[in-house]
């Protein structure tokens, strides 16, 4: 168990291509921290230089007490569960488990305990003795978490480990680790794409964009408050609608946008927070031509255009309403849930 | 799998194009092997005409392993086909693992390793004549100054050494370009998990890498058996003659120097046709345990 700070971490590679700018993350004792960002965006490298398979060129790692820069990935007590999961073809599951006791020196014994102890926890105890092209997607992903946890190490690294999996699957693995991480109390960082997977999984996460870091926090206040465009933009599904204060001053009453700071001239409006009630009070309203309803089932989402503007909106409601396609809809929207951002810098103004 | 069929105009079209094959394996092929697996059982007859070839049954075969000079070259010829296998494929395997290593300058170096194999073996043979030569040669030079008498051809292990050398040389590349393919599909993950599971680079090769390059391993090991065995020939030509006193003389010399030298075609052809036998086992073990020997 150890926590892990990054100070002022950074990678740049031969030839002056930078990947990693100025990272400072603080992972508590026991806390889960996830990186997510699109592809190409430095959280498969930040994670690779915390394991040690990438060197560190500019800032100060630790793990637990240690400052780790300069020591082999064995020697960083972590363990890495790979998005092909790396497993051993030619090993059985149980050499696979043993590989990194043995290499450590544990005795037989131990090893024997340890190892039937993860098979038991993950239950993958029956497949022991096969291969791992015996197995199935979600039980080799299991082996590899199980290869994880056997050493009991200070920290997990996960880098995408539930991409390889069909989306059923990806569900199910991805409530197993966190469950499972939770009873551990293993200090863990994960990387991922997938900004459900982010919110769902992460006590603290970290929205990654070229190299630097867009916003950290809990996935409700990246949620909630989100610091950057890219950050409105990537978190969140649909994703939220973006639209400069100038039209909006022509498509609501003048005194809607007062409170919001002078500097905001693009406005974010989570398709969610948009509702077919009339306005109460603190509240404004919003007409539009619905062009497609989208049922879902249990939600759905309208897609609607405004007069004299290129943008369009998407809402999100919690049922499927009686509503006919190119009828205009009149929405209203708390004035608190507009997200003021100044369009140059791409953060949000307060 | 199914694959597609095609439809010929004409009914003669695929016989057509298929006889140039056909011919070629029947006539440098079938009909030679038929002829030394008739020679085989026949002593022949005299230069003159005056004795015709006699049916002996297996006698050429019988007389074959009571002859120690054949036994001695059974013997020559293990030692010298592992000698080289070992020899080209150790060093092939090291290559392949220090260029795999190198990020630009991989194909260079691939490219230079390879060039060996495009020489023809006779050429090779000359050019470790040269170099193995005990008057004029610099190896036999540089020997001499650490006190060690090269003379290959006076000793026979210096002449084994020798023409293990420089059979092996050439195939080096061969077995290189496998390696070096097998390598690269190892993917990097396996060894990173590897290390982070505290093993040491050696550690690694042997418990990962080498494993997983075992498939590769045995295909290469029956071929360059196979090589040792049969295509040897011009090196060993160009350089001892299967001397001193026979201690080169693998199987395939033998049944050059038996049949071409010393005109004894019984004996010759009873030898192809154990050489045969052996190819045809060799072949067999490749095709039926390459598959079940990937062990992953």
């Amino acid at each position: 168990m150890a926590s892990i700070n990054m100070d002022k971490l950074g990678k740049v590679y031969a030839g002056d291509v930078r990947a990693v700018t100025d990272v400072n993350i603080d992972i508590a004792d026991g806390e889960m921290i996830v990186l997510v960002g699109p592809s190409g965006c430095g959280k498969s490298t930040l994670l690779r230089m915390v394991a040690g398979l990438e060197t560190i060129t500019e800032g100060t790692l630790k793990i637990g007490d240690r400052v780790v820069n300069q020591l082999e990935p064995a020697e960083r007590d972590i363990a890495m569960v790979f998005q092909n999961y790396a497993l051993y073809p030619h090993m059985t599951v149980f050499n696979n488990l043993a590989y990194g006791l043995k290499n450590r020196g544990f005795k037989k014994a131990d090893i024997d305990q340890r190892v039937r102890q993860a098979a038991d926890m993950l239950e993958i105890g029956q497949f022991l003795d096969r291969k791992p092209r015996q197995l199935s997607g979600g039980q080799r992903q299991r082996v590899a978490m199980g290869r994880a946890l056997v050493r009991e190490p200070a920290a997990f690294l996960f880098d995408e480990p539930l991409s390889n999996l069909d989306a059923k699957l990806r569900v199910q693995m991805r409530v197993e680790i966190r469950q499972l991480q939770k009873r551990l109390a293993t200090t863990s960082l994960y990387v991922t794409h997938d900004q459900l997977e982010a919110l769902t999984m992460a006590d603290r996460l970290v929205v990654l964009n070229a190299g630097r870091i867009e916003q950290l926090g809990t996935p409700m206040e990246v949620y909630s408050r989100p610091a950057t465009t890219f950050v409105a933009g990537f978190i969140g599904s649909p994703a939220m609608n973006m639209l400069p204060a100038e039209y909006m001053r022509g498509l609501v009453s003048a005194d809607s946008l007062a409170h919001l700071p002078s500097k905001a001239d693009l406005i974010g409006i989570r398709p969610e927070d948009l509702s077919l009630e009339p306005a109460k009070e603190n509240e404004m309203s919003l007409s539009g031509r619905l062009m497609l309803l989208e049922p879902a089932g249990a939600e759905s989402h309208l897609h609607l255009a405004f007069e004299g503007i290129r943008e369009t909106m998407v809402v999100r409601l919690p049922h499927v309403p009686e509503v006919t396609e190119g009828s205009t809809l009149t929405f209203s929207i708390k004035r608190e849930k507009l997200h003021p951002f100044d369009l140059a810098t791409g953060q949000r103004v307060t | 799998m199914q694959t597609k069929r095609t439809t010929f105009s004409s009914k003669w079209l695929p016989y057509a194009l298929l006889a140039p094959q056909v011919i070629i394996t029947l006539i440098f092929f079938i009909w030679p092997s038929y002829q030394a697996l008739v020679q085989s059982v026949y002593r022949q007859g005299d230069a003159f005409g005056i004795r015709p070839p006699t049916f002996v049954w297996f006698h050429n075969f019988q007389a074959l392993f009571a002859d120690d000079l054949y036994l001695n070259s059974l013997r020559t010829t293990f030692i010298f086909s592992v000698g080289t296998t070992v020899l080209s494929m150790g060093i092939a395997l090291l290559f392949a693992v220090m260029v795999n290593r190198m990020i630009r300058s991989r194909d260079s170096y691939t490219t230079f390793l390879v060039w060996p194999y495009a020489i023809a073996p006779a050429i090779a043979g000359v050019l470790w004549w040269f170099i193995f030569n005990p008057t004029l040669g610099i190896l036999p030079y540089m020997l001499d100054m650490v006190g060690y008498d090269w003379n290959h051809r006076r000793n026979g292990n210096d002449a084994m050494i020798m023409v293990i050398i420089a059979s092996a040389w050439r195939q080096i590349s061969y077995n290189f370009l496998f390696f070096l393919a097998g390598l690269q599909s190892i993917p990097q993950s396996l060894i990173e998990a590897a290390a982070i599971d505290g093993a040491s680079r050696m550690k690694r090769f042997w418990t990962i890498v080498f494993p997983l390059l075992s498939p590769i391993t045995f295909f290469l090991m029956v071929v360059n058996i196979v090589y040792a065995m049969f295509d040897t020939f011009g090196v060993i030509h160009a350089t001892t003659e299967g001397g001193p006193s026979q201690a080169t003389t693998i199987l395939v010399y033998k049944v050059y120097r038996d049949g071409f030298v010393n005109l004894n075609f019984g004996s010759s052809a009873a030898q192809s046709v154990i050489l045969m036998a052996i190819v045809i086992i060799l072949t067999v073990i490749q095709f039926r345990y390459i598959e079940r020997r990937v062990n992953y």
